[in-house]
Order: structure tokens, then C-alpha cells, then sequence
């Protein structure tokens, strides 16, 4: 019932802000509203299950000998569609035992195999996870201050850079070595967050254009450093690529050698617990949640907005700075022109589906590290292209970001349908 | 026509939001809807324009019975309503938006826009309302925007009209207008329903009102009926309508302001050369029609705008101090918008208790958060001060107004302060959260804090403040002491110069409940927003010279 509400005066946009730089929330607001508020994970589930499906008719119709045997649909409809559940089903059997669990190598195991085998796919999928947690981190804790960071890759960037550099350029003991490279590639992403929350806070540029734009430089940056000697590029050669770290700044493999999985995989879960706690239990978590979720609110009870800003992309630089450490000291060790890859757009992806919650960005960055792992494994094994892989994601962010469109599919009722939040309004009971 | 209801009931859940509700309004009355928020009101107007159907009773024209599936069946039905935000088209004229729906065509199916433009202008000369049908809506004041809408009523011939809280976006100078309106519209035979939950306007216009508490009607009165009776009727207890309260106690100077100045947008200062000063222990309580530079004001004492002049806080200078700092020296401060600005709505009641002491003992040591200090924190205060919610890790917007201020009111209070800085601290709630809301803060000064009141309600000026001080256009016309008449606060409120109008402290006294948010305005930018202080033709008490 829709009684006046007593406490919802319109807001007083008559207002002038007060510092000339309130926020422009309306976009970053729509987004950060739609991340944190929007899909329950049962939707976020039934999401992953629509993308599977589509995803498998996508490989049974792509692969000819399916079409050819749809092409007799009427003579022999049971072969076309056992085709196509054929086709779909290797696919998807060659991602999971290149991604989870490969039997053979169980059964192997038994008969004197390697057991470290059984754990292979695992430690890929952990492997390719390790920089989608960092950086889905990095977008995650802007999200909760408000800020739309879409700059995770240039700041990975900065972060691989610094963390090269160091990697090559200077000898240390080991265990300190790599301590080094990883500081150094978080201040190194540090310092491109901060230029971005710096120059919101100080002239209320926003964070999206300034992110994008920051991108673009440091991919280029990259590439002038790689083409000039004696910047980073390796010596004696042509290409655009560095010198491969020292043997001391390298990470050490968990539990096995190469290729298990790196202590990559360690810090990124450390800064996930790290990122929690500061959201969740700390003074400066609670300032940045506030700031986030109303900044007018955030002013009022003291709170320096601007402050908060350029502190959060700090971290928020510094996080993806880390995932382009975790990558160069692992499993890269030289760093190219096109190194930074997609990782810091999977972050947004990642953060997305995780609900910019630290918990759900290790489980959605796990998740696309499977499908990555599972992918080449796909590829390998049979005919189907890993760029599947990409179709899956987009697919999974396409549902997960229209929920009524899963609850259609699924007929789940909408949570508010049940029963209209019927608390009397009044209080003079 | 009459219109009648018998037995509606409906269920929203297992919410009764209306329980066998009877009414009926004869021809030509004017018929008060009286609650509070969330008794019911808006869902019986509802089911009445077919937006709601009932679960159950019937509704009757001149004695026939009709059913009401859609606005439309309502038309039909002549029954019109005027919503609380207007369904107006802002780029288009007044003769357009009137006519949408029903464009009177001419030939070929053109427009006949003269003839939409005459009628409106006959509609216009018989009820004194004064619309051009030749604005564009976007330029015309609230007030004639409701006007716009009650001929988009009347054009659609409704002898029946509903008002859903019509006079909260007006000014007094506008709530008279309308009233002058509703009583020609009772002259031309039609009925009207009005919806408030104020109680002085209901008693000022209605022919009869009728009380509903939790979705029941309670009662039946004539306007005659005094304020204590319907209040009561309408919280279900008896209710202090006026705090009391013990002669203040001044002490020291604890907040000294002087000479304080904001600069405008627009160069002109909207604080301009503001000094007073508050004791220990004494309310002042600033006076003024919305938009008179009291939101600056209230902002420039706590930081958050930047002024000239000076602070001082108990002896000590803050003028140049964060709002972070104004705080800790010891001001509570209750912002006029509490969703905007008061709470993070998302947040639990916890969580909002604690959103400008977060950083201190006992809440956090270094930067870590004791998030069992902050529960028994909420849990102590939503006992103290009565909130009603589920939990303490209830998001605060899910709680009604009233309860929302109380959090807020609990933050602020609960912490040592010297000054209390309140802006519209009452604006929007019930009678009830008022009650409450007033009690506190009289409490506060009488434990000797500062308070500073920033009210456009006058009712509430008198109910609290020890002094009074008077704002408009930025600067204070007066400071007077309670005993002080409504004219001549009227006239401090216009400016300052020109007549009270004689005999009419009834109805100043009336209209002065309605000095209430422009914010109504607020959605349109531009001269209204910014010289709302501008008394409209007959309007504030006290015109022009």
C-alpha cells in the first residue's frame, strides 16, 4: 500500500552541492546498485545452468557432422539429436576433466600413476584464477565505495611493470626478492589508482572516462618502455618482450613443480580475507561502504568523501598492480606488449558476479578460471574452439545482469511478488 | 452526486490496510480523510479510482452501484483525483496536458486546440483558478500545477474529487488559494475528499471529518472538534499536541555566531550576515519560509559549506574546523533531509546509529570494528528511544519516517553534545513521532544543550522555542520571544514591512501548519527554487506593501 510514505520528502535538488563535486552517481549508482543489490545467488546458479545449455546447443550446432545428421532429422531423428548430444557432452566432459578432475589420471593413479596428476586440472583452474581475484577484488572494493574502476588493466599494467623491473633489474635473497617484486608491484598499480581518485576528488573528473583513458596510456607506456633499450627491453632482441625475472623473484610452486599451481594462488586468497576484513571490520571499510552507498549521508556524519575516494583506488590500483606481480613472477616471468591481456576486464566480470562480496569474487574468479582451464583442455580434445569459453562468460554476465529474464526462464517468482512488505507504518501501536 | 462505500476491505498480505470501511459524501460537501500515515488512507482513495480493487464491499453513485476496475470505470463513475505528484507532461502548455487523453478534434482529425484552450478558460473563470491555459506546466509554480490538475479533473467532468495530501507541497499563500478553490468547487455543487494528516488543515475546510486509524474508521466529527479529540482519535491515545515544558534556564554562551555569510550560485550570499548566539539550556528556534537560507545556514554551522565569519563553540573558534571536528566539539546534528542526508538507507539500524562515532571508542579500536559493541550499542538505543523495527540489522529504509528519525534522533542525543543543530526536525512525520520528537528535545535543554530549531512550521516554533529568531532571504529580520503574535511573525517571515491582514489569526494560524517543504518545487529548478520567500499574491501572512 502505497500511504504516503511519511519519511520520503522528494529530494531537495535545490540544493547546490556543497563542495561543487558531489559525485555524478547516476551511472556508477545504476551499476553498483545492480551488482550489489541486484541478483540473489540462486539466480546467479540458475544463470551459470542457462549459459551451460546454450552454450551446448552452440557446440552441437557449430559441429558438421551434428548438422549433417539434422539434416536427416526425419528419416533418423534419433541420431541427430544423439549427435548433438554427443558433441555437447564431449565438449563439456573434456572442460571438466580439463578443468576439475580427469578419471583417467584417478585410475592411473592406482595403477602406480602420478597421484599429483589427479590434482593437475585443479591447480590450472587455481592458477588461471589467481589474477581474476586480484583484480575482481580491485573493481569489487571500488564498487563498494561507489567507484566504477574499469581502469583494473591499466593499473595491472602498472603493477607488472614495477614488478618486472624489479624481477630483473635488481638482485636480492630469495624469500626477499619476491616480497620485494610483490610491494613493488602493488605500489605500482597503487600510484595508477590514486591518480585516478585524485583527480576525482580534486576536480570531480569521473572515474570511468579517467580509468578508460588511463588504459589506453599504459598500454602504450608498456609498449614504449618494451621497444626502448635499455628501458625494459630485453637485450639483443627485436620483439617487444623483457627480460625474464631472476630465479629469486620467481614464486615458489605449491606442492609440486611446474606447471602446479604458484603461491600466486595464496596471496590472492590472503588479499581476498585481507579485503573482507577491511570491508566488513574496519573503521576504513565502514567510511567506504557509507561513502558508497550515500555520500551526502557519508558528509553529514563527518566523513571526508574525497578522502575516501582516493584512498579506495589506491587499494583498488594496488590490488590489480598485484594480480600483474602474481602473473610475472608466476607463470609468465617476462612481461610482452599484450601481457595484461583481459584480466582487468575479467575483474569487472568477476566482481560482477561475485556481488563485489570478497567471498563471491573468489568463487566467480574460481569459476572462470575453470572455464579457462577447461577451455584449452576443450580445445585440445576435441574440435570446438577454447574461444567458446568467451562465449560462456558473456553469456553467464547476460543472465546474471537480467534477472527477470532467469526468472522468466525459470518461473521463479519475483522475492517482493510473495507478499508486499506489509509493515504498518505508523508506530502508535 | 453522492457517493457511497460500504463495507471496503482490503488485504495486502495479511496487512488489513482497510477493514469494512463505510463513507459516504453527500453532494456538494467537503468530506475530511484523517490518519496518520499508513492508516489506510491512500489504499481507500485507491480503491475508490480502481487503481486497488477491494477484496471485499461496494461503492455506490447517487444510490446505483458501480464497479471500479480502472481509472477509467472512475471517470466514468465522475470521480477524479488529484494525486500528491502530479502526472503532468512539463513541456507541454496547460491546455495540452488538460486535453491529453480527450483531444477535441476538428475535421480530419486535427486538434482543436481552441477549443481545448476556451474550455479551460471557462473552467478557470468559474472557479477563480487563474491558469493560463497557454503555460507550458514546467514554468508555473506548484500550486498552479495543482490547479492544472483539478481542471484536468473537472474537464473530465468528475463531481467527485479526491485530494491525496494536497497542501504538503504547498505554501501557505498556495494552501489558501487552494482552500478558496475547494470552498467554489463545494459552491458548484461537487464533492470533495480530502486526505491530510493535518490536523489544523482538516478542521479549517472540511464540512465533516472522518478519522481512520489502522485501516478502520474510528470516527466521525464536525470541525468544531478540537485538536486533542481527533488527535487522539487518530493515534489511538491521548496526545500532547504541544510539548510542556518548564520556563528555560539560560546559562553561558555555548554557540556564538557572528557575522556569518554564504555566497549564493549566483553571487548574491544566501546567509548573509547571520550573528546570534544560544545559551545552555535554551531553544532558539529559527522561523522563516522554506528556502530562506536556513538549509545554508544549517550546513555553514557544521562545515559542510563554506562561509565567512565566525564559529565559536563554546568560547572556541571552529570557523575553520571539518565537519568531522564541528562534531567531536560536541554538536548533534539532525539534518532537514533524514534519507538524503541523515541515514544510509541500505544500512541496519545499527550500523546507522554509529555513522558519525564509527571511528571511536568504544566502536572501534585502532581500525578495528567491536561489531558487538555496535549491537548492544543499537540494541540499547532502539529500547530507549522506541524504535520500531524487526532488528537492529533491519536496513533503516525499510522503517516508517518517524521511526527513522528516532534512529537519528538516538545517534545524535545519545552522544555528548553541547548544541543540538535540528533542521525540520518533525517535517513529514505523524502526530505521534512529533509528540516524541518534541519531548526529546526539550529533554535536551533541560540537560543544558544549546538547541538551535530550524523550522518552516510555526506550530512547531511556538511549541519549542525559548526565542525566536527569523529568517528571509538570508538574513534574520528579528529575534522575538514566544509571545510574539502570528501577523507579526508573518510579516518578519515576508520581509518585514507592510500590514498583517486584520482578523484573520484563525486562518494565519491555520495556514502556518502548512509552511511546510517547497520541496515540491524542488523538482523544478529556477526562480521558484530560488525566491521561494517571495510571498505569491494574498499569500504569507503579511504581504507586501
Amino acid at each position: 500500500m502505497s500511504e504516503q510514505q511519511s519519511g520520503s520528502p522528494p529530494a531537495p535538488s535545490q540544493r547546490p552541492p556543497p563542495a561543487a563535486r558531489r559525485p555524478s552517481a547516476s551511472f556508477s549508482r545504476t551499476i553498483l546498485d545492480a551488482v550489489v543489490k541486484g541478483s540473489p545467488t540462486v539466480v546467479t546458479i540458475l544463470a551459470f545452468v542457462a549459459a551451460v545449455v546454450l552454450g551446448g546447443l552452440l557446440i552441437a550446432f557449430s559441429d558438421t557432422t551434428v548438422l549433417h545428421a539434422w539434416s536427416q532429422f526425419f528419416s533418423a531423428p534419433g541420431n541427430a539429436i544423439a549427435q548433438a548430444w554427443d558433441a555437447a557432452a564431449a565438449a563439456y566432459s573434456a572442460m571438466f576433466e580439463g578443468a576439475i578432475l580427469n578419471p583417467h589420471t584417478v585410475s592411473a593413479a592406482f595403477h602406480g600413476g602420478s597421484v599429483g596428476a589427479i590434482f593437475y586440472p585443479l591447480s590450472q583452474t587455481a592458477s588461471d584464477a589467481t589474477p581474476l581475484v586480484l583484480t575482481g577484488l580491485s573493481v569489487a572494493i571500488a564498487f563498494r565505495a561507489g567507484l566504477f574502476n574499469i581502469g583494473a588493466s591499466g593499473q595491472w599494467v602498472g603493477g607488472a611493470i614495477v614488478a618486472t623491473y624489479l624481477g630483473f633489474g635488481i638482485s636480492l635473497p630469495p624469500v626477499i626478492h619476491v616480497i620485494v617484486c610483490l610491494l613493488g608491484g602493488f605500489a605500482g598499480g597503487a600510484v595508477i589508482g590514486w591518480i585516478v581518485g585524485e583527480l576525482k576528488a580534486r576536480t570531480g573528473a569521473h572515474e570511468v572516462i579517467v580509468t578508460i583513458m588511463l588504459n589506453y596510456i599504459m598500454y602504450n607506456f608498456l609498449s614504449f618502455l618494451l621497444g626502448t633499450p635499455k628501458a625494459l627491453q630485453q637485450p639483443g632482441q627485436s620483439n617487444l618482450i623483457s627480460p625474464p625475472v631472476a630465479a629469486s623473484a620467481r614464486l615458489p610452486h605449491v606442492g609440486g613443480p611446474p606447471p602446479q599451481v604458484d603461491a600466486g594462488f595464496l596471496i590472492a586468497l590472503a588479499a581476498a580475507a585481507g579485503v573482507w576484513w577491511l570491508l566488513s571490520r574496519s573503521t576504513i571499510g565502514f567510511r567506504f561502504r557509507t561513502v558508497g552507498a550515500n555520500p551526502s549521508a557519508a558528509r553529514s556524519a563527518g566523513m571526508n568523501v574525497e578522502e575516501s575516494w582516493v584512498l579506495v583506488m589506491l587499494i583498488a590500483g594496488g590490488l590489480a598492480g598485484l594480480a600483474g606481480a602474481a602473473v610475472i613472477l608466476g607463470p609468465v616471468q617476462s612481461i610482452t606488449f599484450n601481457s595484461y591481456g583481459t584480466y582487468g576486464f575479467d575483474g569487472i566480470t568477476v566482481a560482477l558476479l561475485g556481488r563485489a562480496s570478497p567471498v563471491g569474487v573468489v568463487l566467480a574468479a574460481l569459476l572462470f578460471g575453470a572455464l579457462h582451464a577447461g577451455g584449452t583442455a576443450m580445445e585440445a580434445a576435441t574440435q570446438v574452439p577454447s574461444s567458446l569459453v568467451q562465449v560462456l562468460q558473456g553469456l553467464i554476465v547476460l543472465f546474471v545482469a537480467a534477472p527477470p529474464l532467469i526468472r522468466a526462464m525459470f518461473r521463479l517468482r519475483a522475492a517482493r511478488a510473495a507478499g508486499l512488505e506489509a509493515v504498518p507504518k505508523g508506530w502508535n501501536t | 452526486m453522492k457517493l457511497e462505500l460500504t463495507g471496503i476491505t482490503k488485504h495486502f498480505g495479511s496487512l488489513v490496510a482497510n477493514d469494512h470501511i463505510d463513507l459516504t459524501v453527500e453532494p456538494g460537501e467537503i468530506r475530511a480523510l484523517l490518519g496518520e500515515n499508513g492508516a489506510g488512507k491512500t489504499t481507500l482513495m485507491n480503491v475508490l479510482i480502481g487503481l486497488v480493487q477491494p477484496d471485499a464491499g461496494e461503492i455506490r453513485v447517487d444510490g446505483k452501484p458501480v464497479v471500479i476496475h480502472s481509472p477509467k470505470d472512475a471517470i466514468a463513475a465522475r470521480i477524479g483525483m488529484v494525486h500528491q505528484h502530479f502526472m503532468l507532461v512539463p513541456v507541454f502548455t496547460v491546455a495540452e496536458n488538460v486535453t491529453l487523453g480527450l483531444e477535441p478534434t476538428r475535421a480530419l482529425g486535427l486538434l482543436d486546440r481552441r477549443r481545448a484552450r476556451s474550455e479551460v478558460r471557462n473552467l478557470s473563470e468559474r472557479y477563480g483558478l487563474q491558469v493560463d491555459p497557454d503555460a507550458y506546466v514546467e514554468d508555473l509554480p506548484v500550486g498552479v500545477q495543482q490547479r492544472v490538475e483539478i481542471i484536468k479533473t473537472l474537464i473530465r467532468e468528475a463531481s467527485v474529487l479526491i485530494l491525496d495530501e494536497p497542501t504538503s507541497v504547498l505554501t501557505p499563500g498556495e494552501t489558501d488559494d487552494l482552500f478558496r478553490i475547494m470552498r467554489e468547487l463545494r459552491a458548484g455543487g461537487r464533492s470533495i475528499v480530502f486526505i491530510s494528516h493535518k490536523l489544523k488543515e482538516v478542521q479549517a475546510i472540511a464540512d465533516t471529518i472522518t478519522i481512520i486509524r489502522r485501516g478502520k474508521v474510528v470516527g466521525e466529527r464536525p470541525p468544531t472538534a478540537t485538536d486533542t479529540e481527533l488527535a487522539a482519535l487518530m493515534v489511538g491515545r491521548p496526545v500532547q499536541l504541544r510539548v510542556s515544558k518548564r520556563p528555560a534556564q539560560p546559562g553561558d554562551v555555548v554557540l556564538d555566531v557572528q557575522h556569518l555569510t554564504v555566497a549564493g550560485e549566483h553571487g548574491s550570499p544566501v546567509v548573509d550576515d547571520v550573528s546570534f548566539q544560544v545559551r545552555a539550556g535554551e531553544i532558539l528556534g529559527v522561523a522563516g519560509v522554506q528556502g530562506n537560507g536556513q538549509t545554508e545556514l544549517c550546513e555553514a554551522l557544521l562545515g559542510l559549506r563554506p562561509a565567512s565569519g565566525s564559529v565559536l563553540l563554546n568560547g572556541r573558534d571552529v570557523s575553520h574546523a571539518t565537519p568531522r571536528d564541528r562534531l567531536r566539539a560536541g554538536i548533534g546534528y539532525i539534518p532537514e533531509d533524514r534519507q538524503e542526508d541523515g541515514l544510509v538507507g541500505d544500512f541496519s539500524v545499527a550500523d546507522n546509529m554509529i555513522l558519525d562515532v564509527y571511528d571511536r571508542r568504544p566502536f572501534a579500536s585502532g581500525i578495528a570494528l567491536d561489531l558487538s559493541a555496535i549491537r548492544d550499542n543499537a540494541v540499547s538505543r532502539v529500547a530507549e528511544f522506541d524504535v520500531r523495527t524487526t532488528s537492529v540489522d533491519t536496513a533503516t529504509q525499510t522503517l516508517s519516517g518517524g521511526n527513522q528519525q528516532k534512529v537519528i534522533l538516538a545517534r545524535e542525543i545519545g552522544r555528548e553534545i553541547k548544541v543540538l543543530l535540528a533542521s525540520q526536525p518533525t517535517r513529514g512525520l505523524d502526530v505521534g513521532s512529533i509528540e516524541f520528537v518534541h519531548r526529546r528535545i526539550v529533554e535536551q535543554r533541560d540537560q543544558g544543550v544549546a538547541v538551535v530549531i530550524v523550522s518552516s512550521e510555526l506550530d512547531e516554533i511556538y511549541a519549542l522555542a525559548d526565542r525566536i529568531a527569523v529568517m528571509y532571504e538570508g538574513k534574520i529580520t528579528g529575534f522575538r520571544t514566544p509571545a510574539v503574535s502570528v501577523e507579526e511573525l508573518g510579516l518578519l517571515m515576508a520581509g518585514g514591512s507592510g500590514a498583517g491582514r486584520p482578523g484573520t489569526l484563525p486562518e494565519a494560524d491555520r495556514s502556518s501548519t502548512a509552511v511546510t517543504e517547497k520541496s515540491g518545487s524542488s523538482a523544478r529548478s529556477g526562480p521558484a527554487a530560488e525566491a521561494p520567500a517571495d510571498p505569491p499574491d494574498d499569500s504569507a501572512p503579511g504581504g507586501p506593501p
